[in-house]
């Protein structure tokens, strides 16, 4: 009955959200043209229809999980859309990001569902844990590959396939997710009791070599400290050693400072972002994208210009990732903090999934992919506003990005998937109604398979 | 692990609480200095999208609107002047890369509807949605503007009129001017080379308002602000002390005396010596009579060496010397005394001296702006007039209307009289330079109806005429005043 509640209480919300997306559509066209879009119709049945259909595959293939995870990243989603429909239409001559992210939107919802069919069981994917570190290794070295690597505003980070780019670290870092918490379950006894030796010490090592290899060579900084604190995190959640957390920070402050020194680019982030509370002393040069980040911001103030009436497009890449700041302008304060909200929400529903679940697995990796969501929208969310030096990343669900948003999609089916595991595993699935869904399966459940 | 996986939870709270401190911090705390940055232009942008305050006249005429601009244009509303050149120096114009000038600039808040008088009158105003701008009315009167512009006609020149009872100003007109809608165009390569032209970096650029900006020599005008001096705090009367006469004052340590013009005889008493603008006798007055600490302090009750709390930007500052060398003698000090030497004024602030001699001794403080209105036609902001310093007492003013009376009844200002009024006035020549002979022709003044305080106060400057006569003043800048005058008093 628990279960059925909250598929309730989901489709409530997602259609809720359907609405305000659909509306905040609609304010959007009416604040730059003062006319209601002709496909306001067509988007709305759009929205509602992909927003279904996910509810309905988490019905039926993940029926007890937790019914806040789908609502609130379809309502990022929504909010994302509808800004960046906004960003693209105010440009002289559009350059059809809306149809883009709308495509990339529907095969998101699509890789949702898959991922819900093809992963029954979230423990099942621990066997393959050597298999997801070579798959992530891979996928994080793949730009560094020459011919299909390519550099974009100074990071390695994307690779071309035919006309097809995309940044193959935002799949590594699930790979690594499931590998780290893989490795823990099966070793988190011995490096949490025994004396430090080199060999305990050696996953440590091996992620900041993976860290430092994604800062030097492929200059992202964002996804470098993205890694590392993921791993940390983990190592501390799994053994309760303190001692790795204070390591971890060590080394990547090493990291950090040896990047200080040897790169210009890295320099630059810094002198832009201290003073923090002061606009960059070049506002007009390697400043120029943060100064305008905070204009944009201030000029929101508490209730923002009105979705439509401000100028958030003279920010520098204000689709992917200064999507924040042009918030900020629009919907104000109200706007960011709903924003923040929302990724706490989301940050304190994936815990639950983690608390929930009995299983060692399971808990460390919906620990690990819950912080990955949210240390990824606080890195961004923090540059734009220059609480920390500036590290592009994009911001989950929202920003524009295939890559990005078939990734985080993917994330959430696992956290899904996770924690309707533990509602399983607690009763609060009627098991009739399983099994009476198990018996209509035309294809036998891999979980059932020997 | 739950343990640790609620630690985890708090750790990234705090990473959210600081988030939205940060946001906070951004968008409310630091948010008005942001807004107002000098490189944020989205203020201005806003401006350009809305409609914007009329500036009018004292007398109701539109200086500038704001219509609907054409379709395909960069922004909503276009600023136009519809008295061209006329009021150029006093509204300025509204260029988006240039910025602004004059009142546009001035009164920028107001006429965008920023203040906060405009944006909330009472709370029900938050729920109806109307253009909050206001619409600013000057002092300055267009039937005055024009007969400044018509009687100066093709000389270089100014015309400062104000109301000596409150400083505001009727008019305040320099040839010449500029066309405000070439600058204020949106088609931004047709603003710069119209601004171009007017070779805004040189001294001489039309676009300079030189009523208000620029300095001159003020000449024998300078007279007044010497007698009032005297009469104020140094014995100085309408029958003593009687000043010898004679051809030039004795300037120390040189053969090069200060002379009378055109080598005349002159000296007596006060009323005598300013109806003939006589150099050696006021060299005389203060020099010996008033000193020079007394001068000094003098002109500085008259409003020099103080930038003029004008309300249009960047007035400039009148000066009178502050340091006289002991080893020069008493020619510096001689030279200031008569409105040479390092003495300059602007015509405003000469308007204000007259200004504060026509009323009571006080040099009001000037200003343009009347009062701002909202959209529904109720004030919500008028100037109130002040006092910028009393020069000196309401006596004194009263001897020196009397002496300035006769220099338009019988002296060098004769073609300033009109009839039916009273008329006070001076004559000034300045020189520039010797070769060949050119000097700015000056005539401050005030009249007003026989019995009543004076209702006008004038300094009009001719620039660079050529050749050096007391007469030119009272030939070609009185007539000016004269014609200004009559149409303030109409």
């Amino acid at each position: 009955m628990i279960a059925l509640a909250r598929r309730r209480t989901e489709l409530g919300l997602i259609l809720l959200g359907a609405l305000v997306t659909a509306g905040a559509y609609a304010l959007a066209a009416l604040g730059r043209t003062a006319t209601l879009p002709a496909d306001i119709g067509p988007f709305l049945v759009m929205v509602l229809a992909l927003l279904v259909t996910a509810h309905l595959a988490t019905r039926r293939f993940a029926p007890g999980a937790d019914g806040l995870l789908l609502p609130l990243a379809a309502l990022l989603n929504g909010i994302g859309y509808v800004f960046i429909a906004r960003l693209d239409e105010a440009k002289a001559d559009p350059s059809g990001l809306a149809g883009l992210q709308s495509v990339w939107t529907a095969l998101g919802v699509g890789a949702y569902i898959v991922t819900l069919l093809v992963v029954r069981r979230a423990r099942d994917l621990a066997r393959l844990r050597y298999s997801f570190l070579l798959l992530g290794v891979a996928l994080l070295l793949l730009p560094l590959v020459p011919v299909v690597g390519q550099t974009v505003n100074g990071a390695r980070i994307w690779v071309a396939l035919g006309p097809v780019g995309f940044q193959p670290g935002e799949f590594g870092k699930i790979a690594l997710a499931v590998f780290f918490a893989g490795y823990l379950v099966e070793n988190r006894e011995a490096l949490g009791l025994r004396a430090l030796d080199l060999r305990e010490l050696a996953p440590v090592l091996v992620a900041w070599g993976i860290s430092l290899v994604v800062m030097f060579f492929e200059r992202d900084l964002g996804s470098s400290l993205l890694f590392f604190a993921l791993f940390v995190v983990l190592l501390w959640v799994a053994t309760g050693r303190a001692l790795y957390l204070g390591l971890g920070g060590a080394l990547f402050a090493g990291g950090a400072f040896l990047a200080y020194r040897v790169f210009n680019h890295v320099q630059e982030r810094v002198a832009t972002w201290y003073p923090f509370w002061e606009l960059p002393p070049d506002p007009t040069g390697d400043g120029f994208q943060i100064t305008q980040s905070w204009f944009a911001m201030a000029w929101g103030g508490i209730g923002g210009t009105g979705l439509g009436l401000g100028n958030p497009q003279r920010i520098p890449v204000v689709e992917t990732d200064f999507i924040f700041a042009a918030i900020g302008e629009e919907l104000g304060l109200f706007g960011t903090t709903a924003i923040i909200v929302g990724f706490l929400l989301l940050a304190s529903s994936g815990l639950r999934v983690a608390a929930r679940t009995e299983d060692p697995f399971d808990k460390l990796l919906a620990t690990g992919l819950t912080t990955l969501l949210a240390i990824q929208a606080f890195i961004i969310m923090a540059g734009v506003t220059k609480l920390l030096p500036l590290t592009g990343v994009t911001l989950p669900f929202v920003s524009y990005g295939g890559s990005s948003l078939l990734g985080n999609y993917v994330l959430l089916a696992l956290l899904v998937r996770i924690s309707d595991d533990a509602a399983r595993r607690r009763g609060e699935l009627p098991e009739p109604r399983a099994r009476r869904w198990r018996r209509s399966a035309t294809a036998p459940d891999p979980a059932d398979a020997p | 692990m739950n343990q640790r996986i609620a630690k985890l939870g708090m750790g990234l709270l705090v990473c959210y609480l600081a988030l939205f401190a940060m946001v906070n911090y951004v968008q409310v705390a630091h948010a008005p200095s942001l807004n107002t940055d000098p490189l944020n232009t989205r203020a201005l942008v806003r401006d350009f999208d809305r409609p914007r305050g009329q500036i009018l006249s004292a007398d109701g005429v539109v200086l500038a609107e704001s219509l609907p601009a054409p379709e395909g244009d960069r922004f909503e509303f276009q600023r136009v002047y519809p008295t061209g050149d006329l009021f150029a120096h006093t509204t300025g114009f509204l260029n988006f890369n240039f910025g602004a000038d004059g009142a546009e600039r001035a009164f920028n808040d107001d006429l965008a509807g920023q203040t906060t008088e405009l944006e909330f009158q009472s709370v029900s105003d938050l729920f109806v949605d109307r253009e909050r701008v206001g619409d600013v009315t000057l002092t300055l009167r267009a039937d005055v503007q024009e007969a400044a512009r018509n009687a100066l006609g093709q000389q270089r020149g100014s015309v400062a009129a104000v109301d000596p009872r409150t400083g505001a100003v009727l008019a305040l007109w320099s040839f010449p001017s500029f066309d405000p809608n070439a600058l204020s165009t949106h088609d931004q390569a047709a603003a710069d080379a119209n601004r171009a032209a007017l070779d805004p970096a040189s001294q001489q650029s039309p676009i300079i308002p030189a009523a208000y900006r620029k300095s001159f020599f003020p000449g024998s005008t300078f007279k007044v602000v010497t007698g009032a001096i005297g009469v104020e705090g140094f014995g100085v009367t309408d029958a003593q002390p009687a000043y010898p006469s004679e051809e030039e004052f004795d300037i120390d340590f040189t053969e090069d005396e200060l002379s009378n013009f055109g080598g005349s005889t002159c000296g007596g008493a006060l009323f005598d010596i300013l109806r003939v603008s006589c150099n050696s006798a006021f060299a005389h007055m203060g020099v010996e009579t008033i000193g020079e600490a007394g001068m000094i302090e003098g002109a500085e009750r008259f409003g020099f060496n103080e930038r003029p709390p004008f309300d249009l930007p960047a007035a400039a500052t009148s000066t009178f010397p502050t340091d006289f060398a002991d080893d020069e003698g008493n020619g510096p000090l001689a030279r200031a005394s008569i409105g040479q030497g390092n003495v300059s004024a602007t015509p405003l602030q000469m308007a204000m001296v007259v200004g504060a001699l026509a009323g009571d001794g006080a040099v009001m403080v000037p200003h343009v702006l009347d009062r701002v209105t909202d959209d529904r036609g109720e004030v919500v902001r008028t100037f109130e007039p002040s006092v910028m310093t009393q020069a000196v007492s309401p006596a004194t003013a009263a001897t020196m209307r009397e002496a300035m009376v006769g220099v338009v009844e019988s002296g060098s200002g004769q073609a300033g009289a009109i009839d039916g009024f009273v008329v006070g006035g001076k004559t000034g020549t300045a020189q520039l330079g010797t070769s060949p002979p050119s000097s700015h022709a000056w005539f401050v003044a005030f009249a007003g109806r026989p019995g009543e305080p004076p209702a006008v106060a004038v300094a009009v400057i001719v620039e660079a005429q050529p050749g050096v006569s007391e007469v030119t003043g009272g030939r070609v800048a009185a007539p000016i005043a004269r014609a200004v005058m009559e149409a303030a008093l109409g």
